[in-house]
């Protein structure tokens, strides 16, 4: 009789990498109901789209690379990109926007770095940047108006319509600036209860966004509670931004308040789903805290006095590039040895 | 006794399914004898022992059949009695499946015992003496290690024991053996451990015993009335057993990298090894069995076995009710960090704490092996707080040294981190390549460094030699000139001064001609009463022709290597160096023979002196 003949531990009991992603997908689904309850079909049709895309792109660079297809599309993780992407674009972006924000996440940022596991950057936020920095206009003027201020709410038609015409800019009546863009730019020549005067501000929070935000951070949460994602990034993230709020931003008239800095815009998508992704962050508890709060850091200073109203993707690609060093300098201590090993020093003693 | 013994808690860990009922439900039985034992003569860490027996040797049950006096050795005795069969390589439990010497031994039936030497109060006996007792009963440790206890309780001078810690946490899931011989024979547990205690005397002495072991706890609690034992119950988690977990939560201190629990004033000893101690000193039995459980889906009847050493696993899981057709896989030990097996033809031997005959659905193989997604948990469970998904990362990428910089060392194999791996890495198997890979690379690099030492002290005699050489022909060469000179001189001397020198001169001749046929005849005579060997004559020669073989013979190697050379470049010389080759074989061979004649004419003519 011919035994398995197998290398210990021979009893295992994980969370697939599949199930792990499947969980993600789950969580945002409340984020994305609020999205469509308050903004209208754009995020759900958009969310849609770019998982398409990214599962076609996976697939034919997989082919390319002659890997397993259903194998590694199987792991879910094309498919987080993808949902990432489509809740965060605007609501009317059109169509060839979203495509080259997925393609260049999957192809550039994931595949070229040799896939799952070895890409530094956060696939889904290279992919929007670079659709920010290359399609401004595309990427400001689309954001959807809250439902509640629509006279005639877009219908599914309507929106599929507008995302795949193709058209830099939407219908005017159904857009309106965010919240964030909104108050950047006009609290240096208005006051702060005239900047809140605007309809996109509902009763001095983002009229729509709070909900969105409160329902990522529900989502959220339960990953935390599944102990899918651990809660140091996220506390290190919303942690260094009430922070800086509060030692900046007490000015209304100069900076926008902490509620907004909170709900208004993609911060709590970022804090919980974006900056979470364990492969482009900080691997040790202390350098998840250092990770997390740069993150925070950087989305203040960007959003105060950077061009960007909205800065997740920026924070978390710069970020990224410090993971390295965060890593580097954030070993933790072996048992039997008095203290951590920092970094290699080439010789293999030291 | 109050359970307010202060615990600490050890870094990461996990909670597997602890099927453990399964093997508890009936007490220990006794598992017989089989028709044969194979006992390997080396069941510890250490040398192997060498047979004291021979074939066909009638032995008696406890009887010692093989051992060694010195060095890291316990002796192995016989289990039962009956006749030694054969001694030979069998097959013997290694993750390698590898055979190693073996006696084989045909029990006659009668289990009759060799006389033994209880003690009943071992205090009255030297520390040593016990210890040889223990020596001498072949105990070694039970826990799976099988560093042989009587080295283990003579730590160095300087490494005071203050705690004793016994190891009755037993955190890998299956395995019940310590659980029930502390529930069984507490008294033996205890006794043992106060033997311990006496050879050691340490400040404290401590049962370490996860809490999911109740009944064991009370059995442990009422045989420790009346001494200073303690018992802490410490949380279950996996592995808490792990020597250097136990010590953490039992003590708060850390074994250093690379020390031993001494080093920190610690020992810890297992459930086993000190019942083992007790039947040594008041029995005066050797270690000859051992409790083990048989347990996993594909055994009708799992539980604990009394088991002689030496036992056909076969035949163990026979007595288990072993569903042939049900088995996919054998695990020796835990399955967190027992090996499979590929017979079961190996034996039971001293460090065998359990078998899992497991079914395909109870230990399913691991899907197949995805990207790691860097997502820390194996860093999380990691109880020796190493970061395990780097030092996958280096293994993997063949980059050691990055790997040994990590730690990799401090790694216990304790399987947590493969356990918890969403992307299914066979993670301890990537830290096994690795640490095998280095420690390969230093026996290498040790060998190199042995070569160029003596390659360099070669050379150095070599020089200096030559050097010695070119000194004496110098020392020669300033002596003759002198010698010259002086002839030279006395010569223009005595042209000078005539006749009536002359005179004296040829005086002085005569004298010396006379003195040197003196000596001459001294020396004949001598040498006729000790004739110079012809061998001393002989081996000049021999010298000679040894070199001119060894010559010949090196030659004949740079040709061959040239010539392998050109093969394998397809140089268009090949044919010329063939030739040159088979010259030079021809030529070695002539100087193989003429040394060959040479030693025999000169073993012919030294046979004869060496007979007077």
């Amino acid at each position: 009789m011919a035994f398995v003949q197998q290398s210990s531990p021979h009893a295992h009991k994980a969370r697939p990498t599949s199930k792990v992603m499947l969980w993600v997908i789950l969580a945002a689904l409340p984020g994305l109901l609020a999205q469509t309850l308050f903004f209208g079909w754009g995020n759900l049709i958009n969310v849609v789209w770019c998982i398409a895309i990214a599962l076609a792109s996976e697939a034919a660079v997989l082919k390319l690379r002659s890997k397993p297809i259903t194998f590694v599309l199987k792991d879910n993780t094309a498919a987080v990109t993808g949902l990432l992407l489509g809740l965060s674009l605007p609501q009317f972006a059109p169509w060839w926007v979203s495509a080259v924000a997925v393609i260049s996440a999957i192809v550039i940022a994931k595949q070229l770095y040799g896939g799952l596991g070895s890409n530094p950057f956060n696939p889904a936020m290279v992919g929007y940047a670079l659709v920010l920095i290359s399609f401004p206009v595309a990427m400001t003027t689309n954001w959807a108006e809250p439902a509640l201020l629509w006279d005639k709410a877009p219908g599914f038609g309507d929106t599929l319509a507008t995302i795949a015409s193709g058209q830099q800019t939407a219908v005017d009546g159904w857009t309106m600036a965010t919240p964030l863009d909104e108050y950047k730019h006009k609290i240096a020549t208005h006051t702060a209860e005239e900047v809140l005067a605007h309809p996109t501000f509902g009763n001095g929070f983002a009229r729509g966004w709070e909900w969105v935000n409160a329902a990522f951070l529900a989502g959220g949460l339960v990953l935390i509670g599944l102990r899918i994602i651990s809660w140091h990034i996220p506390v290190a993230f919303l942690g260094s931004l009430i922070v800086m709020s509060l030692a900046f931003g007490s000015n209304a008239d100069e900076f926008a308040p902490l509620p907004l800095h909170l709900l208004a815009g993609g911060t709590m998508l970022g804090a919980f789903f974006i900056a979470t992704d364990p492969v482009s962050a900080a691997t040790s508890h202390q350098g998840k805290l250092i990770y997390g709060a740069g993150i925070g850091i950087l989305i203040y200073l960007i959003r105060s006095w950077g061009n960007y109203p909205d800065a997740v993707a920026f924070s978390v690609l710069l970020m990224n590039f410090a993971v390295p060093f965060i890593d580097h300098y954030t070993p933790p201590r072996t048992y039997g040895h008095h203290k951590a090993r920092r970094g290699f020093s080439g010789g293999g003693r030291s | 006794m109050p359970s307010t013994i202060k615990l600490w808690d050890f870094s990461g860990g996990i909670h597997p399914a602890e099927n453990k009922q399964v093997s508890t439900r009936r007490p220990i039985q006794t598992a017989g004898i089989p028709g044969q034992l194979v006992l390997p003569l080396q069941q510890h860490i250490g040398e192997p022992a060498e047979p004291v027996v021979a074939v066909g040797d009638v032995v008696l049950k406890g009887q010692k059949i093989a051992d060694v006096s010195h060095g890291m050795v316990v002796p192995v005795h016989a289990p039962t009695s009956g006749v030694i069969e054969s001694i030979g390589d069998y097959p013997v439990p290694h993750p390698s499946g590898m055979t190693d010497q073996c006696i084989v031994l045909k029990p006659d039936g009668k289990d009759e015992w060799c006389e033994r030497f209880p003690i009943s109060d071992y205090r009255t006996l030297e520390r040593n003496q016990v210890l040889g007792v223990i020596h001498s009963a072949g105990v070694a440790g039970m826990g799976g290690a099988g560093f042989p206890t009587d080295i283990k309780l003579k730590p160095p001078r300087d490494r005071k024991v203050d705690t004793l810690i016994l190891n009755g946490a037993e955190c890998e899931p299956y395995i019940t053996a310590d659980d029930m011989t502390m529930r069984e024979r507490a008294d033996k547990v205890v006794a043992g451990l106060k033997i311990m205690a006496w050879i050691l005397r340490p400040e404290r002495c401590v049962i370490g015993i996860e809490d999911n072991k109740p009944e064991a706890i009370a059995a442990l609690r009422e045989a420790i009335q009346g001494t200073q034992i303690e018992i802490a119950v410490i949380p279950t988690k996996y592995p808490s057993g792990g020597e250097k977990q136990l010590i953490q939560v039992l003590t708060g201190m850390e074994v250093p990298s690379g020390g031993i629990p001494a080093d920190i004033g610690v020992m810890c000893q297992n459930v086993g090894t000190a019942v083992a101690v007790s039947d040594a000193v008041f029995e005066g039995s050797p270690l000859i069995s051992r409790v083990v459980t048989v347990s996993g889906e594909a055994a009708e009847s799992p539980g604990n076995f009394e088991v002689l050493l030496g036992t056909p696993i076969a035949y163990l899981l026979e007595q288990a009710g072993l569903q042939q057709d049900r088995v996919s896989r054998l695990v020796l030990g835990g399955p967190m960090m027992g090996y499979t097996l590929n017979t079961t033809a190996v034996p039971v031997i001293k460090t065998s704490n359990c078998i899992i005959a497991a079914t395909a659905s109870e230990l399913p193989a691991p899907p197949p092996e995805q990207a790691c997604i860097r997502c820390g948990q194996c860093a999380e469970v990691c109880p020796m707080e190493l970061l395990p998904q780097q030092l996958f990362w280096h293994s993997k990428a063949a980059e050691f040294e990055k790997a040994e910089h990590l730690n990799l060392f401090d790694c216990i194999e304790c399987g947590a981190c493969s356990y918890v791996c969403p992307s299914s890495i066979p993670l301890v198997q990537y830290y096994r390549y690795a640490k095998g890979e280095i420690r390969v690379q230093r026996a290498e690099q040790l060998k190199a460094d042995r070569a160029r030492e003596r390659f360099e002290a070669r050379q150095q005699r070599l020089e200096r030699e030559q050097q010695e050489k070119e000194l004496r022909r110098k020392e020669r060469a300033k002596a003759a000139a002198e010698a010259q000179a002086l002839k030279k001189a006395e010569a223009e001397q005595s042209a000078a001064s005539g006749e009536a020198v002359d005179e004296r001169a040829a005086k002085s001749a005569l004298v010396e001609q006379a003195l040197a046929r003196k000596k001459a005849s001294a020396e004949a005579s001598n040498a006729k009463a000790a004739p110079p060997s012809e061998a001393e004559q002989e081996a000049p020669d021999l010298d000679a022709l040894e070199k001119q073989f060894s010559q010949a013979q090196s030659k004949l190697e740079t040709m061959q290597a040239m010539l392998e050379d050109a093969k394998a470049q397809q140089a268009d010389n090949v044919d010329k160096l063939e030739r040159a080759v088979a010259k030079n074989h021809d030529r070695v061979k002539r100087a193989e023979e003429a040394l060959a004649d040479a030693r025999k004419t000169l073993a012919a003519q030294t046979e004869p002196q060496s007979i007077k």
